[in-house]
């Protein structure tokens, strides 16, 4: 099986985000793979111990986002790529959906292309299924189990999660899925896979490589701004019992005019 | 001179960042309130390839460097010192004596099954009567035909109750001209008859790890065990410490960054005077100077394994750096449960764990105060290091990573 991971380097969810003149900032905390895209790559591996093949990873962005590629590859994905163009300064899902899936087309006889069920700086959670739409594949999003995967039928079955339970869904291949952390649990990165992903020449493709002309996002950023800082006051309700305590509460609300 | 670490050494930091605050953060209070090692912890870190991380391929371990070592063990002690300590006596002294004093039978005989985590290994050098006096250790060994009987006790093992084998130092030789040309090492394999182990209750600190003494009573060793010669055994014991060491210097700098974020985490929190603690100046002070130690004792680890990747004799600096972390680290745990206040008194927080794991490092693994006089010495032109028969072996990659 041929399965591509998509994945992103974004900031770190412990660090401290500032914006300074219009300009995001996160000091000096490192960037990281997507925690999303852990789950991802970690699927890909499994399928791939299960039925064979290769794990491709791959990503959008400035050099920084080799690291993303590096730490899947030394989980164990056995090549990566990485796409990156002056024309992509500015680029939204629309955009980067264009580019991920003129660059699966490139890859070939792709089986399977996972996805994390989204970024943790956006979290959008839209880019699988425009992906998903550009490669006219099947879009299985927020999946938390692959039961059943045939690859010489090309049919996949997955249990995608809902608000309540679950829902089984079979599909064709090519597929494009997203998946929910309840899918796996993520491998450490391995010696020998650390070792194999500082070495490798990560090769970088420009829109160009793709075949893909100057794309233009849908969204433009015209301005960054932080949000409003909020002086926050706890009140605690005394009252004898839970009823009385809800009337002085509820009385409270109406004060403060809330409800 | 390129400060920057390797992209390999940053995924290797991270890797074991990770691992120790998935499988052993969530409960390391616990297992330290029981005073008891997790059961997992020892099998987790096997699988995980630390146990022989710097050991070549060949000899079953992963073929990383010396630096990757101290990273490791910084690492890991930044959730606990007792993860550390697993480190220090398995692959600090006992994986790299057997690497540096082992002949080649015995590697490939010995290593594989210790680096591979499984066989876990430790080393047994101080005594109930010797600790910073090691030459006068009374522990013998008297030999028996082709093989070597050995009695006494040993006090103070790190996983003394854990390790399958050890690197032991006894006295075979009773009538050297010093005491310390009287000692003599062996490979022990500790479910050998005659053997009894127990652990030490009631430590101060570490007390999610393993420390306890080991009892021999005319326990049979072969005389192939034997590591280096006869008499050998006071160098061999030394090089051991140069490894094991290091490790507690790299731990301890993970100790100073533990204490150093959480002090930091408290400061922004807690308010007094109507401001968080992090904006008095007497606070910022404190963890000022955390994190300047921080970086001194971080630049003085990696130029000792930097020494040890180029095979040079690393005895001083080494010396320098254990003696400095594990200073520093006392009083960043101290200026932590301070920044805590009450707190910090207690065991919702975990600097008082930082606290008494840290006072174990100064006196242990060569006294702060032996450092002291170590590095007189080479300051004073007394203390010259001689070449030893057997040195570490550099660093080389090719062979770390031949199978």
């Amino acid at each position: 099986m041929k399965i591509v991971v998509c994945v992103k380097q974004t900031v770190d969810t412990a660090a401290e985000i500032a914006v300074e003149q219009g300009v995001i900032s996160w000091g000096d905390t490192p960037l990281v793979l997507n925690p999303w895209d852990e789950f991802a790559v970690e699927e890909g591996l499994r399928l791939r111990e299960a039925h064979g093949g290769s794990v491709t990873a791959l990503t959008v962005g400035a050099e920084s986002a080799q690291d993303a590629l590096r730490s899947a590859l030394a989980m164990g994905a056995d090549n990566a790529v990485r796409i990156s163009d002056s024309g992509l300064e500015f680029a939204d899902s629309l955009v980067i959906s264009t580019v991920l899936a003129a660059a699966i087309h490139k890859l070939d006889e792709v089986d399977l292309v996972l996805f994390g069920r989204e970024a943790v700086d956006s979290n959008a959670g839209v880019l699988s299924a425009q992906v998903a739409r550009r490669l006219g594949w099947p879009s299985l999003a927020l999946t938390a189990a692959i039961p059943v995967l045939t690859p010489a039928d090309k049919s996949i079955e997955v249990e995608r999660m809902l608000d309540r339970g679950r829902q089984r869904v079979r599909s064709s291949l090519p597929a494009v899925i997203s998946v929910v952390k309840e899918i796996n649990e993520p491998r450490y990165a391995s010696f020998m896979g650390i070792r194999k992903a500082s070495r490798v020449e990560i090769p970088i493709w420009s829109l160009a490589d793709l075949g893909v002309d100057s794309v233009q996002p849908g969204v433009a950023w015209l301005e960054m701004s932080a949000a409003p800082q909020s002086d926050v006051a706890c009140e605690f309700i005394e009252a004898v019992d839970e009823a009385a305590a809800a009337q002085t509460l509820v009385a409270r609300l109406r004060e403060e005019k809330v409800i | 001179m390129d400060f920057r670490l390797s992209s390999e050494h940053e995924m290797i930091r991270k890797m074991v960042y990770d691992f120790a605050q998935k499988e052993v953060a969530p409960t390391i209070t616990e297992w330290d309130q029981k005073q008891e090692m997790a059961p997992h912890v020892l099998e987790k870190m096997a699988e995980q390839g630390l146990l022989g991380i710097c050991v070549p391929v060949k000899y079953g371990g992963q073929g990383m460097d010396y630096i990757s070592l101290g990273l490791a063990s910084e690492e890991l002690e930044y959730v606990d010192t007792s993860l550390r300590v697993v480190l220090s006596v398995h692959t600090g002294l006992c994986c790299l004596t057997l690497l540096q004093w082992g002949t080649d039978e015995q590697k490939k005989e010995f290593l594989p099954k210790i680096a591979s985590g499984e066989l876990i290994g430790g080393g047994a050098f101080s005594e109930p009567g010797a600790g910073s006096d090691f030459a006068s250790m009374q522990m013998t060994a008297r030999r028996d035909g082709d093989d070597f009987i050995l009695n006494g006790e040993k006090m103070w093992i790190s996983l003394a109750t854990k390790a399958d084998v050890a690197i032991v130092t006894t006295r075979s030789l009773l009538d050297a001209e010093k005491p310390s040309q009287g000692l003599t090492c062996f490979l022990v394999d500790l479910h050998s008859k005659g053997v009894t182990t127990g652990d030490i209750h009631g430590k101060l600190g570490v007390r999610a790890g393993s420390t306890g003494w080991i009892a021999m009573q005319d326990v049979r060793v072969p005389a192939k065990n034997m590591i280096g010669t006869e008499g050998e055994g006071f160098k061999i014991t030394m090089s051991a410490f140069d490894n094991g060491r290091y490790t507690v210097a790299a731990g301890a700098t993970g100790l100073i960054r533990a204490a150093l974020d959480a002090s930091v985490k408290y400061a922004a929190e807690r308010e007094t005077f109507g401001r968080p603690i992090m904006e008095h100046q007497l606070v910022q002070a404190k963890i000022a100077s955390m994190h300047l130690n921080h970086e001194i004792a971080q630049l003085l680890y990696l130029k000792a394994g930097w020494k040890k990747n180029m095979g040079m004799r690393n005895t001083l600096e080494t010396s320098r750096a254990k003696q400095f972390a594990t200073n520093a680290s006392f009083n960043a745990a101290s200026e932590a449960v301070q920044i805590h206040g009450g707190y910090g008194f207690s065991d919702e927080y975990p600097v008082e764990r930082f606290l008494r794991n840290s006072k174990g490092a100064v006196i242990y693994e060569g006294s702060n105060e032996i450092q002291t006089l170590i590095q007189a010495g080479y300051a004073l032109g007394k203390r010259r290091d001689k070449p030893l028969r057997c040195e570490l072996p550099a660093y080389d990659e090719d062979a770390w990573l031949e199978e």
